[in-house]
């Protein structure tokens, strides 16, 4: 079989399959994230804003979760959160 | 390794996909919110495969039609009624509408500096034909008392966490009275597809896709201004800052912001893709096709510029659908010179209303409504001949 048609065979339905194809950065919070997040929605909306908030950003996110969304995490837990989320996948300073 | 009829299975998903076009693009897939390529815009209707999704909360039940049951009712309503699918489609008029529906949010990843949410590109939106039953005949049937002042919606979709805020909007009465707000049950000839609200969804022409409130099954007149989080505090725009498309909701304003409402004029280059700085021949004809739209004044006309601005020129316009459609526009050109150059489309309506040029920040990132700058590159002719 052709190689690229097997890949791109392969791309497609990764594409349809579900959500688990998206892989949390493995460091320190990824095991909180990973169970406090996925309650209510996929991780890719974390991909989605990679690069785009930064650590002020994913706080007001995160805020936002606990306070209008009602998330189940508490003030320790948001910190870890916030960091984890920060460091792998905010955006650095001074970037748009 | 794989076994034959898996790889079999692999192929054909392939093919079938080049039959199809390109994939949607998914930003998120829990819930699901997809977004429609632009190649599949050149086309008047779009179809359910290639239509825009957008879901915020993941809760979303697969709806059997004769268990599903529309109840319209509320404190400002007379008495509440129960309708089912037969009912609306046999006892109620029948109303058939050519509507753009337009996320809110659409081009929301294109605004610099960046704001969070999904980061939607240029395919948040679709246009189709709708059929269903005016919204205000269903609210007939339960009678309004006089000091209704707003219609609540709800689908049966919602959250996974019992705390969060079920997806609820209301319109104002003046707007569910309107004779072209409609509950739908068909979009281009079928019945709606699951991502489309099946079995019914609120279709709002002119307003932008938060309103079209998906899987309906409860509507309740009231008679103060609905508090919940999806209308006070999501959707909004600041005051102000887009006079012309201000509503005047006074039961939903505040001092600082008021609900987005109508969509924004604008428009889309649909057959050249905006990144891919494709390539074009001096002496050749090209030819620019796209779509204009907004909020229901409908299009007057579109103007193209090949020169960066300097001089606009008339592009003509495709078949009118009516004025909540998208309409089509083309646009042929010669280019005279070799090297790079840009190509503009810059729609207004008649309501004089035009593209900016410069983004009128706010927090949602909404009516993100720039004139669009395509980059191409004329090669000398007979340099690929």
């Amino acid at each position: 079989m052709n190689k690229l048609i097997l890949l791109l065979a392969l791309t497609l339905t990764g594409a349809q399959a579900d959500e688990s194809h998206f892989r949390l950065k493995e460091a320190t919070g990824k095991n909180l994230v990973s169970t406090k997040c996925i309650t209510c929605h996929s991780l890719d909306y974390i991909s989605m804003n990679a690069n785009i908030l930064d650590r002020k950003g994913w706080e007001t996110e995160v805020g936002k979760m606990i306070k209008a969304m009602g998330a189940n995490i508490n003030t320790d837990e948001a910190a870890a959160i916030v960091d984890y989320l920060s460091k792998n996948y905010g955006r650095s300073e001074g970037a748009h | 390794m794989l076994n034959v009829p898996i790889r079999m299975v692999l192929l054909l998903s392939v093919l079938a996909a080049q039959a199809l076009g390109s994939p949607m693009l998914k930003h998120t897939y829990r819930p699901p919110n997809h977004e429609t390529p632009i190649e599949d815009f050149n086309q008047v209707f779009t179809p359910a495969d290639k239509f825009f999704v957008r879901y915020h909360l993941s809760y979303i039940p697969k709806i059997v039609l004769k268990d599903w049951r529309l109840t319209v009712g509320g404190e400002a309503a007379g008495k509440s009624v129960t309708f089912t699918a037969a009912q609306l489609k046999h006892d109620f008029k029948q109303i058939e509408i050519v509507a753009l529906a337009f996320c809110s949010g659409n081009r929301r990843g294109l605004v610099q500096p960046h704001v969070a949410g999904v980061q939607w590109g240029y395919g948040a939106m679709g246009n189709a034909r709708w059929r269903g039953v005016r919204l205000k005949d269903v609210l007939a049937r339960a009678g309004l008392k006089p000091e209704a002042i707003e219609v609540v919606l709800d689908g049966a979709d919602g959250p996974v966490n019992e705390k969060t805020p079920d997806y609820q909007k209301s319109i104002p009465l003046s707007k569910a009275l309107d004779d072209d707000t409609i509950i739908a049950l068909e979009m281009n000839g079928k019945p709606l597809s699951q991502n489309q609200g099946f079995p019914a969804r609120l279709v709002v022409p002119g307003w932008t896709a938060t309103y079209w409130v998906k899987h309906l099954i409860t509507i309740d007149a009231v008679s103060k201004p609905f508090q919940g989080f999806w209308m006070k505090t999501a959707y909004r725009i600041p005051k102000g800052k887009f006079p012309a498309l201000e509503g005047h909701w006074t039961s939903q304003e505040t001092a600082t912001n008021t609900p987005i409402t109508e969509i924004a004029v604008s428009s889309l280059i649909t057959h050249i893709q905006p990144d891919r700085h494709e390539h074009v021949l001096v002496g050749h004809p090209v030819q620019i096709k796209g779509l204009a739209w907004d909020g229901g004044h409908g299009i007057a006309k579109v103007e193209t510029s090949s020169d960066g601005g300097k001089s606009w020129h008339l592009a003509a316009l495709g078949k009118d659908y009516g004025r909540y459609s998208w309409r089509q526009f083309t646009y042929e050109f010669t280019p005279e010179q070799p090297g790079p150059f840009s190509i503009m489309t810059r729609a207004t309506n008649t309501a004089g209303m035009t593209q900016p040029t410069e983004l009128v920040p706010n927090p949602g990132g909404y009516h993100h409504n720039l004139v669009q700058s395509v980059q191409l590159t004329a090669d000398a002719s007979g340099a690929h001949e």
